[in-house]
């Protein structure tokens, strides 16, 4: 789903014109970049939070020529999705088990194939975020 | 910054709504994105970024107290990959 498709969704549900619509994520969006900007951490219950993650600079090195580079120190965005919705993306998948694909694949529209994730015994949370 | 912060930036910069209503918009928009992602579709938001829902496969991990190894089960989790448009805003 891209924004445009998002402006006519909630266009269509709310009936509001779609130049109303558009305005309105827009301006979402505008506000949640200036948070970041200001370095704010942002959190929209039921969705997760975003915070800014510094990161130090460190040499790394063209990946086709095997250079070395200097990366500068940068801020990033991170974003951790919340309990509720963690929960319900992975319930999404236990709706319709099938084959199963590449792991780096996207799903497609509406694809729910996936096996059946069953709930992590450890309680542990997969960690698959960058470090500094 | 929370919803309610966005909700005020809705009322007040877009206006021609009360802020009841304006909260009713800003609770369906952020619906929609969540059905969306709960049913696996990813979401673009051009300048901002995406959210995409990504296939774990299980994998072997271990209790770092206790060093014993342990299935972690297959799984769907959600990512969020900032837009490069976003990234240069945060680093201008």
């Amino acid at each position: 789903m891209t924004k445009s498709d998002l402006i006519e969704k909630v266009a269509a549900q709310l009936s509001l014109p779609k130049g109303k619509a558009e305005q309105i994520i827009n301006c979402i969006f505008d506000s949640m970049e200036e948070a970041l900007k200001a370095g704010h951490r942002i959190e929209i219950r039921g969705l997760g939070s975003f915070e800014i993650r510094r990161y130090k600079a460190y040499e790394g090195r063209n990946p086709r020529t095997g250079d070395p580079v200097g990366v500068n120190p940068k801020r990033l965005p991170f974003f951790k999705v919340g309990k509720e919705l963690k929960e319900r993306v992975n319930a999404g998948a236990t709706d319709a088990p099938a084959p199963a694909a590449s792991a780096d694949r996207e799903p497609e529209k509406g694809d729910t194939s996936r096996p059946a994730a069953a709930v992590d015994p450890t309680g542990k949370k997969p960690r698959n975020e960058s470090k500094a | 910054m929370t919803k309610a912060d966005i909700i005020e930036n809705v009322y007040e910069r877009v206006g021609g709504f009360s802020k009841k209503d304006a909260a009713q918009i800003v609770e369906a928009v952020f619906d929609i994105i969540k059905v969306t992602l709960e049913e696996g579709e990813k979401i673009k938001l051009s300048g901002f970024g995406n959210f995409v829902v990504r296939d774990k496969k299980s994998r072997i991990g271990r209790n770092p107290q206790t060093g014993d190894e342990i299935t972690i089960s297959a799984r769907r989790v959600l990512t969020f990959k900032p837009s490069q448009v976003l990234k240069n805003a945060l680093n201008s």
